[in-house]
């Protein structure tokens, strides 16, 4: 099973999923960004000078759609300002120099597995809400929001994306076999959030062994069955996966919700079971660190706030002809200016690129062969959008759905012209997207 | 301090390009060129290498001199449009007649618009025809075929109709199809299938040019849909003609594997240039071109229709292209 319209096949370059999870040790400062979520940025709760423990909470979301944030380490603030993260801008950040790992004592950090679920659906909400959780498969969009179901509308099924569909990108393979049973339960938990009695795991079929793991665990777990899916990317967009999981269109412009599914990803999952069953907020996450010329591609458990530079040092550091390093995978992942940037909730993987592959090719015109229109997942015309774009005529990008985009490169990807297709198509959203906000 | 290439995703291209796509059409049209020198000894080598040499030598010199830009005959176009217009030539033809036809195809149908990317027409069907309207004497004069193996190496002075024209003639002089097929100079079945009968270079063998199109589908450089839509338009709407009055109309079958029918509906109207962007369109396209065609053929002044069948279809592209979208993600569940 997979998704009907469009896709490609991007060299997969597992190369780290067979490299188990490694605990990463503490930073010596940690640099935690407020913006670390889809939406509005939470209120810092701390000043200079301030004794902070792991896990206390250190910035409050008060906007509806925001998040908490809770301190990675031990330690002392050193400063709040602006600093550079991985989006290349300067945000507002707290800086923590690291003294220890002293864990907030309400928070349960023993390695076992509780399985009983005691909490009722309000209060599964409001720990989630409390713990900070938000989409750990990029977008970062705030969980317990997406629990909240409003009047009128129900939910049927909870898709949860195993897929990772980004090449080279390991770590949610490695969850799902290192820690597929907390998993389960953190789905069992958001199943009861939701109050539905199906959850679908995606899961594509390069990664047999997670495949086979869930399955078995699966017996035990009732409601939650795993499904295979042929490799092919965009498989992890969200509306992709639910055509493939369930066969439903997410109507243009809608949330998956209009077809009756939430999606969540693996990744999330078990930080809802951390979140719920151990009280434990959001202070780390599994990160791939890879490229082909990466001594030691691995996947590592570090803590918010770890600069990436620390992390490609774990894996025997920075290759000699490193060209690019990107926060995410290749298809959808963002340059770094500089590896002093911190991991975010939202980083899954740090990609090194050598010098060859970090430069685009040259471009030709466009030949007219319609391959961009035909591996669109969302059957959009991208020669069409990037040139509308390029004209300044948005308000036919509008008619021509350029809102629809989801950004996955599939285009670009494949035009033989190399043509920047993609740069245009986001330059066409953001402008269109400012003229519907104008039009209100 | 380590500088790094910033730039927006995504970061990883695919292995393709433009000089790949044209070098595989150019592959593919291997069988039809060997079948052509089988056929035509030196003589159709003599057309292809004017042909392509030309073609390339245009479009280095204009874009050289007249547009000034960068060097463009690398990436294999010219030698696609080139071996294209050769294949839609008499192998006999002068090579001057060649060399003004190259001009047409590459200075005025390519290079005018903007180069690659930018012709609204097929250039090789423009060279093509403006040879035709040009020169009707030496581009109607087809050399018949005296395969290699048994010591035909040149053409000789000896020409003949193709079987299209035989048709059209037979037609005019109010013969029935029957007395027709009987005439000596009209070629078999199998050897229309084989190619062993008068024509342009690249039209003589079905076989041969079908083999070109698969290896491009499979390669996905063409769609199938687009020539199994021009071959099942011509073969139903010419079938039906034949079904009213078979003494007058010839069978289907025979539209299919006589003319440029194979050529121009799978290396020519698939041109990606110069054809509609999406699915739908494109087999709109390929209906036009098939109903054209056989209009043409049945009742117009010219024997063949194919060429001014593509070219007539070129003009409705931009307007395909408009009204014709491809399936919207999320749009058909609607209420």
């Amino acid at each position: 099973m997979t998704f009907t319209m469009g896709g490609v096949h991007p060299e997969e370059n597992k190369f780290s999923e067979h490299a188990a999870i490694v605990t990463l040790p503490l930073p010596k400062q940690a640099i935690i960004p407020l913006g670390q979520n889809l939406g509005a940025p939470p209120k810092p709760l701390v000043k200079k000078g301030d004794e902070v423990k792991t896990g206390q909470l250190i910035a409050k979301g008060e906007a509806f759609i925001s998040a908490n944030l809770h301190s990675p380490v031990a330690g002392k603030v050193a400063r709040l300002d602006e600093s550079v993260d991985s989006s290349g801008y300067r945000r507002m950040a707290i800086h923590i120099d690291v003294t220890g790992d002293e864990w907030d004592e309400n928070i349960d950090t023993s390695p076992d597995v509780v399985r009983e679920i005691t909490l009722g659906k309000q209060e599964i909400i409001q720990r989630i809400k409390d713990c900070g959780i938000v989409g750990l498969g990029g977008a970062t969009f705030p969980t317990h929001v997406k629990l909240m179901i409003p009047d009128g509308k129900k939910a049927e099924f909870l898709i949860i994306n195993g897929v990772e569909c980004e090449p080279y990108l390991t770590s949610d393979h490695r969850l799902m076999l290192e820690k597929g049973e907390e998993m389960l339960i953190g789905i069992k938990i958001l199943m009861k959030a939701l109050e539905v009695d199906t959850a679908i795991i995606g899961i594509e079929n390069n990664k047999p062994d997670a495949i086979k793991h869930l399955n078995e665990l699966c017996i035990r777990y009732q409601g939650i069955r795993v499904q295979p899916l042929k490799v092919k990317y965009p498989q992890g967009g969200e509306k992709q996966l639910i055509k493939a999981t369930v066969n439903r269109e997410v109507p243009s412009g809608k949330l998956p919700l209009e077809v009756g599914c939430v999606v969540s990803n693996v990744g999330t999952a078990f930080a809802v079971y951390e979140a719920v069953q151990k009280n434990k907020p959001l202070v780390e996450r599994v990160v791939t660190v890879t490229g082909k010329s990466v001594r030691k591609p691995s996947n590592f458990l570090v803590r918010i706030g770890t600069p990436v530079a620390e992390l490609i040092q774990a894996a025997e550091g920075l290759p000699e002809n490193t060209g690019k390093v990107i926060n995410g995978g290749p298809m959808m992942g963002k340059a770094l200016t500089t590896i002093d940037v911190p991991v975010t909730k939202g980083s899954s993987g740090i990609l090194v690129m050598n010098k060859e592959e970090s430069n685009r090719q040259r471009q030709n015109p466009c030949v007219r062969c319609s391959k961009c229109t035909e591996v669109c997942p969302m059957g959009l015309e991208p020669y069409l959008l990037a040139k509308l774009a390029k004209l300044a005529l948005y308000e036919k990008a509008e008619k021509e759905m350029v809102m629809d985009c989801i950004e996955c490169g599939s285009c670009q990807f494949t035009c033989p012209s190399q043509l920047p297709l993609l740069d245009f198509l986001r330059l066409g959203k953001q402008r269109v997207g400012h003229l519907i906000r104008t039009r209100k | 301090m380590n500088m790094f290439t910033i730039s927006g995703s995504p970061h990883v291209h695919g292995d393709e390009n433009v000089k790949k796509i044209m070098y595989t059409v150019v592959y593919a049209m291997i069988p039809a060129m060997l079948v052509s020198v089988y056929f035509f000894g030196l003589d159709a080598i003599r057309v292809l290498l004017v042909s392509v040499l030309s073609c390339l030598f245009f479009e280095w010199a204009i874009q050289k001199y007249i547009i000034k830009g960068p060097l463009t005959i690398n990436d294999g176009s010219a030698v696609v449009a080139g071996i294209l217009l050769a294949f839609n030539i008499p192998a006999n033809i002068p090579w001057w007649i060649i060399v003004i036809g190259a001009l047409v195809t590459i200075g005025v149908a390519k290079m005018s618009f903007g180069g690659l990317g930018k012709n609204p027409f097929n250039p090789a069907l423009v060279g093509r025809v403006f040879m035709l309207i040009s020169f009707p004497v030496q581009m109607t004069s087809w050399p018949i075929p005296k395969p290699i193996l048994e010591g035909g190496f040149i053409t000789d002075a000896v020409t003949g109709p193709t079987a299209l024209g035989l048709l059209k003639e037979g037609v005019g002089a109010g013969k029935t199809i029957d007395q027709i097929m009987s005439d000596p100079e009209m070629p078999a079945y199998i050897d229309r299938l084989t190619g062993n009968m008068t024509g342009s270079l690249g039209e003589m063998s079905a076989i041969a040019l079908i083999l070109g199109g698969i290896y491009m589908v499979w390669r996905k450089v063409i769609n199938w849909q687009l020539p199994v839509s021009i071959i099942l338009t011509v073969f139903v709407f010419a079938g039906i003609f034949h079904l009213i009055d078979p003494q007058h109309y010839i069978d289907p079958m025979f539209h299919l594997f006589t003319g440029g029918l194979m050529l121009g509906a799978i290396y020519m109207a698939t041109d990606m240039v110069s054809s509609p962007m999406n699915m739908s369109g494109k087999v709109l396209y390929g209906v036009g071109i098939g109903l054209l065609t056989i209009i043409i053929r049945l009742w117009g002044a010219y024997p063949e229709g194919i060429s001014f069948a593509i070219l007539i279809m070129n003009a409705f592209v931009p307007l395909i292209n408009n009204s014709f979208k491809p399936k919207r993600f999320g749009l058909l569940t609607k209420k």
